[in-house]
């Protein structure tokens, strides 16, 4: 039961069936990143405070950098590089593009899973909803107020196309 | 390791003591060992046992809530979330979403912080803490749970493996709020957790409060509920009863506020939740 002993873990990134090894103590963003490749994920505060580290772990938003590696065994995770469709933008990357809706960029990945997943659950949200579920993401540049409609617009496409 | 067995738990934490960490949601254990807060030579997932992921409700027995279950479990869930207003409350306001997606109710209460938003709305429902370990299981009142800042009364080879939460008839109501300088993802200033139960002439039957941050652990403010036994619902009888729970809170000042401001938001809040609770024993 050493410490540094790898796990091999199975698990479903964005769709496809991904084996990685990964010591006990590593977080899962650092297998993504790392390990796999997958640089989207953001390490902002490696606490659990920023969010930039969000992804859904079986459809529900998590910070990857709160979560191991050895317990993502079985799961399906989706990150900001699952979103697009292809080379079509999603309603809500599209938005936060023409809305302005980043400066310096960090926190966004964060911010698309968390929004995508707010708006899956219900499109026509309202601005005091879609505040406080994205409560757990952080950032410093954009005064949070372009992220929001953003995050009502793409949600009126959204419910638009559907 | 990930063992799938309650015993097996207590056989690991029997051998290994203080130097293996049992991990439910991992929002705090995770940082606490990756800052150096905590050592461990060994992360136990408790994930794999039913006992401590699942939760069920009966009329009979109330809600048997796992230690491991995530907080979005109780307030998205449309029965619970009515008869156990005071946890729907809390737990929505623990972190943020991505917190409350991992986090559990049974981690915020091992934790022991005195300023946990769901131990005083634990102990306004009368919860009780069910224990596993070498001896068999035990209870303990959630209220009689914490000892001090960050410790509990668990004890070598023990884990918290469930919450038992009583059944809540027609005429229940419960509701926690606290106050925090931010809208959102901060730690209480104060928090209160009030629980009644009206009679058929629509006075109080029975309360429970309780209180958090305003002393070293969470507190039950026993005099402030006695007080409103019989009485009608009525404003000048929550401010009264928010006035006696002041009297047991020994709130310290820090970054966060003073002792004095601490003393007046217990008697707002107790208001507030009495409030609450009353209105949504009403209309349950
Ligand atoms: S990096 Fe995970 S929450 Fe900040
Ligand atoms: S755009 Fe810089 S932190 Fe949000």
């Amino acid at each position: 039961m050493s410490a540094s002993k790898k796990a091999h873990v199975t698990t479903t990134i964005n769709g496809e069936s991904t084996d990685f090894l990964c010591e006990p103590r590593h977080s899962l963003l650092e297998v993504l990143r790392d390990n796999l490749g997958l640089t989207g994920s953001k390490e902002g505060c490696n606490n659990g405070n920023c969010g930039a580290c969000t992804v859904l772990l079986n459809g529900r938003p998590v910070d990857s950098c709160l979560v191991l590696g050895v317990e993502v065994e079985g799961a399906e995770i989706e990150t900001v590089e699952g979103i697009a469709c292809s080379s079509n933008l999603h309603p809500v990357q599209q938005c936060f593009l023409e809305g302005a809706a980043l400066q310096c960029g960090i926190c966004t990945p964060g911010f698309l899973v968390a929004s995508k997943a707010l708006l899956d659950k219900d499109p026509n949200a309202s601005e005091e909803t879609i505040r406080f579920d994205l409560s757990g993401n952080l950032c410093r540049c954009t005064g949070y107020d372009k992220i929001v409609r953003a995050v009502q617009a793409a949600g009126q496409q959204m419910s638009a196309e559907a | 390791m990930a063992p799938q067995s309650v015993s097996e738990v207590v056989a690991v934490l029997s051998e290994h003591g203080d130097r293996a960490k049992l991990l439910a949601g991992g929002t705090d254990i995770i940082v606490q060992l990756r800052e150096g807060l905590r050592e461990a030579d060994m992360v136990v997932d408790i994930k794999k046992i039913d006992a401590v992921t699942s939760f069920k409700y009966c009329d009979e027995n109330g809600l048997s809530l796992g230690a491991a279950v995530a907080c979005y479990n109780l307030y998205e869930h449309p029965q619970l979330s009515k008869l156990y207003g005071a946890l729907a409350d809390s737990t929505h306001i623990i972190g943020g979403w991505q917190i409350q997606s991992r986090a559990s109710v049974g981690g915020n209460l091992c934790n022991a912080s005195p300023a946990a938003d769901s131990i005083p709305a634990l102990i306004a429902l009368n919860a009780t803490a069910v224990i596993a370990g070498p001896s068999g299981e035990r209870s303990v009142a959630v209220e009689d749970f914490c000892t001090g800042p960050g410790r509990n009364v668990l004890e070598n080879g023990e884990f918290l493996v469930s919450l038992q939460i009583p059944a809540q008839g027609g005429n229940c109501g419960s509701a926690y709020e606290r106050f925090i300088p931010r809208n959102e993802m901060d730690i209480a200033v104060v928090g209160a957790g009030s629980w009644v139960k009206l009679a058929d002439d629509g006075t109080i039957a029975e309360a429970k409060i309780g209180l958090g941050a305003v002393a070293a652990t969470p507190l039950v403010a026993e005099a402030a509920a006695a007080s409103l036994i019989g009485k009608e619902p009525t404003e000048e009888n929550f401010a009264a009863a928010g006035e006696l729970a002041k009297q047991i809170a020994t709130p310290i000042s820090d970054m966060r506020g003073t002792d004095e401001y601490r003393m007046h938001l217990v008697g707002v809040l107790v208001k507030r939740t009495l409030t609450t609770a009353v209105e949504r024993a009403q209309s349950s």
